[in-house]
């Protein structure tokens, strides 16, 4: 049930974006009493719209509106205004998400202390810590039903699995199970098990994996204290004298300006717009966009360095039955300089159907040595390779010279490797390679980063002001009432995927924020 | 995308009396471009048919599958065959053929083996003219469903429960 609250009702909670961050921060709110507005500039679509297409679905729910790009990534030349693969939708990228479900190590809070000083890399520890997060990866873990913790059961193994455990074990590494997917193994909370579709990047028709198109979102309506607004896309913040927030700005569905008034604003619209939007903000008392007096806006894009190993076999694998994901060696995942490098990487199963394949084995390629791969489609087995990638100030968000069709300026993102980030893949991808072969591969393709689905740290946690935009509580140290509450608050990548962290981060930050306005502080 | 295959009332023997073979595969007639084996035909509506049988060899040797039959490969380019695109797809197998001819062949068809013309694209593989043939066919091959089976993809799979009685887990030699 919806709850209109009017444009001029300055005592509303304003979130924008309604993805894993977004979307979780809206229904904890909601449910502790908080009046929510949620503004979000992608349609609503739920389990019935899904399409079981690769490229219907992605025309149905991802983001294509234009974004820029520049630096020595291959994106930047091969999918020049496509640098992320992320969803415009209510729900937000967690329509699209595999459902990975794993916790930071615990060093990954204090990557700089733990690494030292790397040459090239912007590196800093969270001003949080595992032990201080362990209470919310607890209730994410059970909002998300992650299989293998909190007593539920792991999710069977695929054949793309099967093969990617023989072969891990074969070369002696230990750690190899089925993951922790925020996809029910059984039924729980009024959803069903998977059925094994096998298309968990369009939409889970049946909605067995989590997404906050159709738990967090509904659960926080129910309350009668959030409204979600969709179709609505934020054009900037606005805000008074004394530098507190006030409101935003955005244009409704029939392209008409409006004004919602807010006593707080967060901002989840992931890791391109986030930064876009405060630095669209910018006015005669901030010059360099909201929250920017570090300079930190924008600055230290993390995408995880990513990659994949396919392999090839005499006989079939068909990858694409089952969950796209439910697969990992976290053997890598340690941090261990004799490898050459620091921090870690997970490999994890990867299956995308044949036309994605065909997109992004190797983007640009052409003639036998291309299509004959294409060929063993059938009998290839996939894997995903995530590392942690080094924060660095030059991989950056900017404001673009080119116009979106509201005539707002739209994000350039630049991204160039870091050497660190060269030496784990080419580790990863020989460990990937070696897993294949050790099952009888009769070849081994690796494959460059996709556009990026991981999008982090352009809006960075920091202890010091001075070193970052947000504070602990992803609360900007320029603005009291203006909050991050997305993946753009990471402070370093770690090797994990990044949304079970980022719902916790929401989790969190919604205690906080009841209690400063209960406190009259906010 | 290949509806129009209105030509294939014709016999076998009609529709060959009235082409000319082109390439390896391919009829070309007025109007028209058959396959050899007369399984399918599709009319030109803005392109000659000449051109249009250069764009089909083209597109299979950018992305050569053996058991991927001419016609997927018409289907995949005929959206050049409108007017909005026909003068860049001309002017962009003129170009292909002027490579031809200078390196000793009398047309882009006229090289009779793979290799040869997969040399000719190596040398303007740098034009737009082939980076957009190139690009289109990633969706326009690989996006027909007709073909999936072909590589052995299933596609849809909701609508018959999933995979989950179905062999998500059915392999048997690992
Ligand atoms: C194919 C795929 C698979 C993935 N698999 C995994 C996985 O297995 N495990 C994992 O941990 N992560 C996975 N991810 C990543 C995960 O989906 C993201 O990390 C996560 O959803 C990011 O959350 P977010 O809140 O930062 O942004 P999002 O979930 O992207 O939400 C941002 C929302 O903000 C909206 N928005 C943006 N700008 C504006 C504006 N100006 N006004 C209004 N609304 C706006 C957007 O439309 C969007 O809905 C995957 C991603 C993809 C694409
Ligand atoms: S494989 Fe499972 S989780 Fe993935 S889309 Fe299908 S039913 Fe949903």
């Amino acid at each position: 049930m919806a709850a209109p609250f009017e444009l001029t009702d300055d005592s509303v909670v304003v979130i924008i974006g309604t993805g894993a961050g977004g979307g979780v921060l809206a229904n904890e709110l909601a449910q502790k009493g908080v009046s929510v507005v949620a503004l979000e500039a992608g349609g609503r679509y739920l389990p019935d719209d899904y399409i079981n297409d690769e490229w219907e679905s992605f025309g149905q729910l991802a983001w294509t509106d234009t974004r820029t790009t520049s630096g020595d990534w291959r994106v930047a030349k091969d999918f020049s205004n496509l640098p992320a693969w992320i969803v415009k939708a209510v729900g937000g990228t967690t329509t699209h998400w595999a459902g990975a479900s794993i916790r930071f190590q615990p060093h990954e809070w204090k990557a700089k202390t733990t690494y030292g000083e790397v040459e090239g890399a912007n590196l800093l520890d969270w001003p949080i810590d595992d032990q201080e997060m362990a209470p919310f990866y607890d209730r994410a873990e059970s909002k998300l039903g992650v299989t293998r913790t909190h007593g539920i059961p792991g999710l069977p193994g695929s054949n793309n699995f099967k093969v990617f455990e023989a072969g891990a074990k074969e070369i002696g590494y230990k750690e190899v199970h089925t993951g922790r997917m925020a996809i029910n193994s059984q039924e729980r909370d009024g959803r069903m098990a998977c059925q094994q579709t096998g298309f968990c990047f369009q939409g889970c028709k049946w909605g067995a994996k989590w997404s906050a198109a159709y738990t967090d979102i509904p659960a926080g309506e129910a309350t009668g204290n959030l409204e979600v607004r969709e179709k609505a896309h934020v054009a900037r913040i606005l805000h008074d004298d004394s530098g507190k927030v006030t409101g935003v700005e955005y244009f409704d569905d029939a392209g008409n300006l409006q004004m919602q008034r807010a006593r707080v604003v967060c901002v989840a619209g992931n890791s391109f717009e986030s930064p876009r939007l405060l630095l669209n903000s910018h006015s005669s008392m901030f010059p360099d966009g909201l929250a920017n007096s570090s300079g930190m806006v924008g600055k230290n894009y993390m995408r995880h360095l990513t990659g994949s190993v396919y392999g090839i076999f005499e006989k079939p694998v068909h990858m694409y039955r089952g969950t796209t994901m439910a697969g990992i060696v976290q053997d890598e995942a340690r941090h261990d300089p004799s490898r050459g490098f620091v921090g870690g990487y997970e490999l994890e199963t990867l299956s995308l159907g044949l036309p994605f394949m065909a997109a992004f084995l190797d983007p640009g390629a052409w003639g036998r040595e291309f299509t004959t791969a294409l060929d063993s489609y059938e009998n290839m087995a996939g894997m995903w390779i995530v590392g942690e990638d080094m924060p660095q100030e030059s991989n950056r968000v900017t404001l673009s010279d080119v116009e979106d069709k509201f005539g707002l300026k739209v994000a350039n993102v630049h991204y160039s490797d870091h050497a660190n980030d060269k030496t784990m893949r080419e580790h990863a991808y020989k460990q990937g390679a070696a897993i294949y072969n050790a099952v009888g591969a009769t070849r081994t393709l690796p494959t460059p980063p996709y556009p990026s689905t991981h999008n982090l740290g352009t809006n960075r946690m920091s202890e010091r002001p001075e070193d970052g935009v947000v504070n602990r509580n992803g609360r900007a140290h320029d603005v009291p009432n203006l909050y991050v509450s997305d993946g753009s608050q990471f402070t370093t990548g770690a090797a994990e995927n990044p949304t079970l962290t980022i719902v916790a981060l929401a989790i969190r930050q919604a205690e906080h924020i009841a209690s400063e306005m209960q406190s009259g502080a906010l | 995308m290949i509806e129009t295959l209105s030509l294939k009332t014709l016999t076998r023997r009609q529709l060959l009396s009235r082409g000319v073979a082109a390439g390896a595969g391919l009829v070309v007639g007025a109007g028209f471009v058959a396959g050899r084996d007369a399984a399918w035909a599709t009319e030109m509506d803005a392109m000659k048919p000449e051109s249009f049988a250069t764009l089909v060899q083209m597109a299979r040797d950018i992305y050569p599958h053996d058991k991927v039959g001419d016609r997927f490969y018409a289907a995949a380019v005929k959206g050049y065959d409108v007017p909005e695109e026909v003068d860049f797809a001309q002017e962009g197998l003129e170009m292909l053929d002027e490579a031809a001819r200078a390196a000793g062949f009398d047309s882009y068809l006229a090289a009779g083996w793979e290799a040869d013309r997969v040399a000719i694209l190596r040398g303007i593989e740098d034009t737009e003219f082939f980076q957009r043939v190139r690009g289109g066919l990633v969706t326009g091959l690989y996006n027909q469903k007709e073909v999936w089976p072909i590589f052995g993809y299933e596609g849809e799979s909701y609508s018959q429960g999933g995979y989950l009685y179905r062999g998500f887990d059915d392999i048997t030699w690992i």
